[in-house]
């Protein structure tokens, strides 16, 4: 907008345009705070971040907190287990998705508005988590990677949002055209419908990566052994069960209870870093997802 | 090889079919028999969704009875309403019930309105690059995990090194331990709850105020209405269908909204507060062994859920003519 017509604008349209900036900025200073303020203190000197004096910029800018997570096993441990956890799980919720939302987005299949609803009814009632735990612990899952991965398999929302895609943006003209030509439904499936639909996959992909990365509570209660521990679990123990191991040993009492403190900031860093780092690329994707989501949500 | 026959059908048939299925029984079959391969496809998923999705509520049987790892679900022996009637005659029974309630109540009454209140900012900021960048920060936050964000507040709000703290400290107040105070987890879980989600919920909005037609606009502006009340009388009314509809769904897990974030807020000093149905089943049923107890629970919240959905539903159809089905 330009001067002149901002200047011609009644004095009420100034205030109100003033007071939406205010509001606006507001809101993005009390968003980003927290976080500025914890990345300032994981890069400054851990005695200052323990008096308390760190509070918008860091202070004695050091690199001591990452220095000591990169010698925590534990850490990189962690990440490894995520990495392979959010690469199969993903892999197989992608896969199990596209197997239900294909034959489902086809007018054409008799049954599956009966398939639909049973799919349906268990957005809204669930048997919980107990008789799941069972389940999962019956089936020898317990202690194995397939405890994090197979009980979600499918997630729901991210089917009908997929099926809702596949319906609406592939012209069905197109699928007949393709059987005419004597195209089995498999080649369609592969050939056709997946290479027409690269928006809404690159958007599932990071719906359940993100999922698998940022998910804890499935490994709180399957997964018992240390080395089997996802980042989330590792991270939990040293930001909540505040605890000096996770520092070297080879240092003072003192200094570790400092630095036991100081890594907090750090990790908290570490492992948002991936989607940190993604973010900027993604985000649009995202909410891309959420628009397909919204047409029939 | 399809005959040529069956595919000149297949033209036909595919568009008629998805209007309507034939009456009779053999052409049905026909048509399933045809796209065999869509059923091959379809039974991955369904088995998926019969074991791990309709397997748990066969297993929910155990409410009802008095479930040994021994025996199995089928052989142990039935108990009636018992494990319901523990619930509600123990002393935590009105504990857990108003916490869950009123921590969800709140967050329905202050965080619902709030990514509403922010689309509308964004619809009206006069700079779109400023909008985008107001959409863009607001988002950030929903990608963290649970652990991250529990982290964050644990160091953000820590009496000792906490910038809040360092403030009050400085205007002459005494350090308040924000997480150790049962009076003050309320707020905190709900306020950062917030501060993570009100960007990603407010996309919705902004997309369907993107959707409410321009005329309406020029119109209420040609009737000399100001900003303020062309937002009160164009904007809100346009997306009050996907307000209900958020809404409703947003009820529908009335009773367990964040589990995973009180139970890593938890600690015996916010108890109190904090003990909700959720987190007692986890503590009960999956650290103590309490399997038929906690599922007993588990079954109360999930029906109190799902009559709440139905209510709600049934009432905004009537209200507003919108509703799930």
């Amino acid at each position: 907008m330009s001067k002149q017509a901002a200047a011609s604008k009644p004095s009420d349209e100034r205030w109100f345009d003033a007071i939406v900036y205010i509001l606006a900025a507001l809101v993005m200073a009390a968003v980003l705070y927290p976080l500025i303020f914890v990345i300032s203190a994981s890069f400054s000197d851990p005695a200052k971040v323990l008096g308390g004096e760190v509070w918008l910029l860091p202070k004695n800018v050091s690199m001591a907190a990452y220095q000591n997570i990169l010698h925590n096993r534990d850490i990189w441990n962690g990440y490894l287990n995520t990495i392979i956890y959010a690469a199969i799980g993903t892999a197989i919720n992608m896969i199990m998705t596209i197997l239900a939302a294909y034959p489902l987005s086809r007018p054409d299949l008799p049954g599956r508005k009966l398939i639909m609803v049973v799919i349906t009814l268990t957005m809204f009632f669930s048997g919980g988590l107990i008789p799941t735990y069972l389940l999962v612990k019956n089936l020898g899952m317990v202690n194995t990677l397939w405890a994090l991965i197979v009980p979600g398999a499918i997630a729901t929302y991210n089917l009908i949002v997929m099926r809702t895609y596949f319906q609406t943006s592939i012209p069905w003209e197109l699928q007949e055209a393709a059987h005419m030509d004597g195209c089995s439904n498999w080649r369609m499936l592969w050939n056709i419908i997946l290479p027409l639909s690269k928006p809404i996959l690159a958007v599932m992909v990071l719906f359940y990566a993100v999922g698998h990365w940022n998910s804890f509570f499935n490994a709180l209660i399957y997964i018992r052994d240390e080395s089997k521990y996802p980042l989330q679990i590792v991270l939990r123990e040293i930001l909540m069960i505040s605890q000096s191991d996770a520092v070297d040993a080879n240092v003072g009492l003192e200094s570790k209870v400092l630095l036991a403190e100081s890594i907090k900031y750090a990790v908290i860093i570490v492992s948002s870093l991936p989607m940190l780092i993604l973010y900027p690329f993604v985000q649009r994707h995202f909410v891309k997802g959420v628009m397909i989501g919204s047409i029939k949500g | 090889m399809k005959s040529a026959l069956d595919q000149a059908e297949a033209v036909q048939g595919a568009a008629a079919a998805a209007v309507r299925l034939t009456p009779r029984r053999g052409r049905l079959l026909r048509e399933m028999a045809k796209r065999y391969d869509l059923y091959l496809m379809l039974l991955l998923p369904i088995g998926w969704y019969l074991l791990f999705q309709y397997g748990p509520l066969y297993g929910l049987q155990i409410a009802f009875k008095n479930f040994s790892p021994a025996k199995g679900i089928l052989a142990s022996e039935w108990v009636g309403l018992d494990n319901f009637h523990r619930f509600f005659d123990s002393y935590y029974f009105n504990r857990l019930l108003w916490n869950t309630f009123t921590i969800n109540l709140f967050s329905m009454l202050v965080a619902f309105p709030i990514p509403i209140a922010l689309a509308l900012i964004c619809n009206e900021i006069p700079s779109r690059k400023f909008g985008k960048w107001l959409q863009n920060i607001t988002f950030i936050p929903h990608f963290m995990s649970v652990v991250v964000i529990v982290g964050i507040l644990n160091v953000f709000l820590s009496p000792e090194t906490g910038p809040i703290n360092a403030l009050i400290e400085a205007l002459g107040g005494q350090p308040i331990r924000f997480l150790e105070d049962a009076s003050w987890f309320k707020p905190i879980f709900i306020g950062s709850n917030i501060w993570q989600n009100m960007g990603w919920q407010s996309i919705i909005y902004i997309a369907a105020l993107s959707g409410v037609n321009p005329q309406l606009y020029e119109a209420a502006k040609m009737d000399g209405a100001s900003r303020l009340r062309r937002v009160w009388h164009v904007s809100l009314p346009g997306i009050v269908p996907v307000i209900v509809i958020m809404l409703i769904l947003d009820i529908g897990h009335f009773m367990d909204i964040g589990f995973e974030k009180i139970l890593l807020m938890q600690n015996n000093l916010n108890i109190e507060a904090s003990d909700v149905i959720s987190t007692f089943v986890y503590t009960t049923g999956i650290q103590k062994g309490e399997y038929s107890y906690t599922a007993a629970i588990g079954l109360f919240n999930s029906v109190i859920n799902l009559i709440l959905l139905l209510l709600v539903n049934r009432f905004a159809r009537k209200v507003s003519e919108t509703s799930l089905w």
